[in-house]
């Protein structure tokens, strides 16, 4: 049986993919290198770690209104997260994703990035405000 | 979201393409942040540099823009923020024929629009102050700071799509700092110290920014002595959104609104605040100086000094130029200062342009550095070591592959006449 966690109704269609989790925020502009599809801020947990095709588990968005413009043109280049779950985010990256069309989820019951695993399969359905974990039962 | 009969007839594409996208948009953005409804704006500014926005950007915009006149024309003042490309110094910053070409698709089709093509972070200082208590559609988290937290606007991070949007339906979802419940702090701090220039304006707002670390908390800064000038304002507040994306903070005495209005004003406010649960945490001369020196590199050879991020007012500008007066930039070294277009008229009327170029560096106008394909540019040079007083710059330019040094204009001045940071 998957483990069914609920947030926010969320933006964007839903996805099925792995996760990739850090206790780190998140910009566009300040934390990635968009052509290699890594994360390029040496200060980032997630630092020299691919992001292409991943659900993207992170605590907050950061400053930086870039990002609003830039998942669309990294979807449009194939190098994009493929979802996003946050504790919270801010308006840029619910602007980014709206725009985009990537999958973006918030507002949960518990810290996400203690309540998902790197490597955990997730079923993120943003219209209904569910994340499924598929691949665990505890 | 409730929708009036013209959002509607809106939605329903009866005032043509581009207007039925924006709604759509907002009407999204709106939900996901349970907005009630759509709040009519005053001005909106989009942040459209070539470098977000990137060929699938400048194609959407193209398409939106190639409707009819009546149907893609904005509807209230809309402002642009710097661009990717200052045509009169990207062959010198080693920038390509590619980039500028995109930048003028973009500009071709921001014109189509009808935006007033300003190419400025700094609209604030130079083009329309807001009005306390005016709805805005602000596009660059400083330009947001500013408003919300100076002027008593209302405005959330509009990113260049949301901004667009606003500008052609002249409203905006009405969520977050359009609310009165938002805007009351939640965070306190107490400065211990009086910041002696930018640079460490800039250290706080990096600190303060750090420790709040999210879009929904709103800081009060207490103990500021003297009323700090607009300059030391805007890189508080640019830095603290870089660094926490914080959209507004409350400075008493300075800044336009009370920080708990539901507390009461005069006695036993302390107590009242400390009853919310805001107990105060102490920014001193250590916290600054350790935050600056967290970006320490003395000694090391320099390859380009940046003031910018935002671009420097006509005050500013003069500040450098003093500094510079007479001295020579190191031949490895590129000294940029980059300012608004109106700005770098005035300066080019009353020379100050002609005395900073005279010592070799770049006066750049309507770009802001960090927009302007930072890493491509790092890349074009040979740059690795920047030095700048901009606390929002060391935040942002890790990313690119600079190794980004924190110091004040003096220093920086300095640093770049003789090559290596002092």
């Amino acid at each position: 049986m998957p483990i069914v966690l609920r947030c926010h109704p969320g933006i964007g269609p839903a996805v099925s993919g792995e996760a990739l989790v850090a206790r780190d925020n998140f910009s566009a502009r300040y934390d990635l290198d968009r052509k290699a599809g890594v994360f390029s801020r040496p200060s980032h947990v997630l630092a020299g770690q691919s992001y292409a095709g991943r659900i993207l588990v992170l605590n907050e968005a950061k400053g930086g209104v870039a990002t609003a413009w830039m998942l669309r043109e990294m979807k449009e280049r194939g190098i994009v997260p493929l979802g996003l779950v946050f504790n919270r985010v801010n308006p840029i990256l619910a602007q980014g994703a709206a725009f985009g069309g990537v999958a973006l989820v918030d507002r949960f019951d518990g810290d996400v990035t203690e309540l998902f695993r790197s490597g955990d399969r997730l079923r993120i359905n943003p219209a209904a405000g569910r994340v499924e974990i598929l691949d665990r039962d505890f | 979201m409730r929708l009036t009969d013209e959002e509607e007839a809106m939605r329903a594409g009866a005032f043509g393409e581009p207007r039925r996208w924006a709604i759509e948009h907002q009407i999204a953005v709106g939900e996901f942040f349970d907005a009630a409804d759509l709040v009519p704006v005053a001005q909106a500014h989009i942040m459209a540099d070539t470098e977000s926005l990137g060929e699938s950007g400048v194609r959407f915009l193209e398409s939106l823009a190639a409707a009819p006149a009546a149907e893609r024309r904005v509807r209230v003042p809309t402002l642009t923020d710097p661009r990717g490309l200052d045509v009169a110094v990207y062959k010198r910053l080693g920038q390509s024929e590619a980039m500028r070409a995109l930048e003028a698709r973009a500009i071709a089709a921001l014109r189509a629009f009808g935006v007033l093509m300003t190419d400025t972070c700094i609209n604030y200082q130079t083009i329309m102050p807001p009005v306390r208590g005016e709805h805005l559609a602000m596009g660059d988290t400083g330009v947001v700071i500013y408003s919300n937290s100076v002027f008593g606007a209302r405005s959330n991070f509009e990113g260049g799509p949301s901004a667009l949007a606003a500008a052609l339906t002249g409203r905006t979802p009405r969520y977050g700092y359009h609310l009165d419940e938002c805007r009351r702090a939640t965070r306190r701090f107490r400065l211990a110290t009086a910041p002696r220039d930018l640079s460490e304006w800039g250290a706080l707002g990096g600190i303060v920014g750090r420790a709040c670390g999210s879009y929904w908390e709103v800081p009060l800064i207490e103990g500021v002595d003297a009323v700090p000038g607009s300059d030391a304002l805007k890189h508080l507040g640019t830095a603290m959104a870089s660094y926490g994306s914080v959209a507004l903070f409350h400075m008493p005495g300075v800044t336009a609104e009370d920080p708990h209005p539901s507390l009461p004003r005069l006695r036993g406010r302390e107590g009242a605040l400390r009853a919310a649960g805001l107990q105060s945490e102490t920014v001193g001369r250590a916290e600054i100086e350790a935050f600056v020196a967290s970006y320490g590199a003395t000694g090391d050879k320099v390859d380009v000094v940046v003031f910018a991020a935002p671009q420097l007012s006509l005050v500013e500008l003069a500040e450098v130029a003093d500094a510079l007066d007479g001295r020579r930039v190191h031949a490895a070294t590129t000294l940029i200062v980059a300012t608004s277009p109106e700005v770098k008229h005035a300066a080019d009327r009353m020379g100050l342009t002609s005395r900073i170029e005279a010592t070799g560096a770049v006066v750049a106008a309507g770009i802001c550095f960090y927009q302007s394909y930072a890493g491509e540019m790092a890349e074009a040079n040979g740059w690795r070591r920047l030095l700048t007083n901009s606390a929002k710059l060391v935040n942002i330019i890790g990313g690119y592959g600079y190794r980004p040094t924190l110091a004040n204009l003096e220093r920086c001045v300095a640093s770049a006449v003789v090559g290596r940071i002092v």
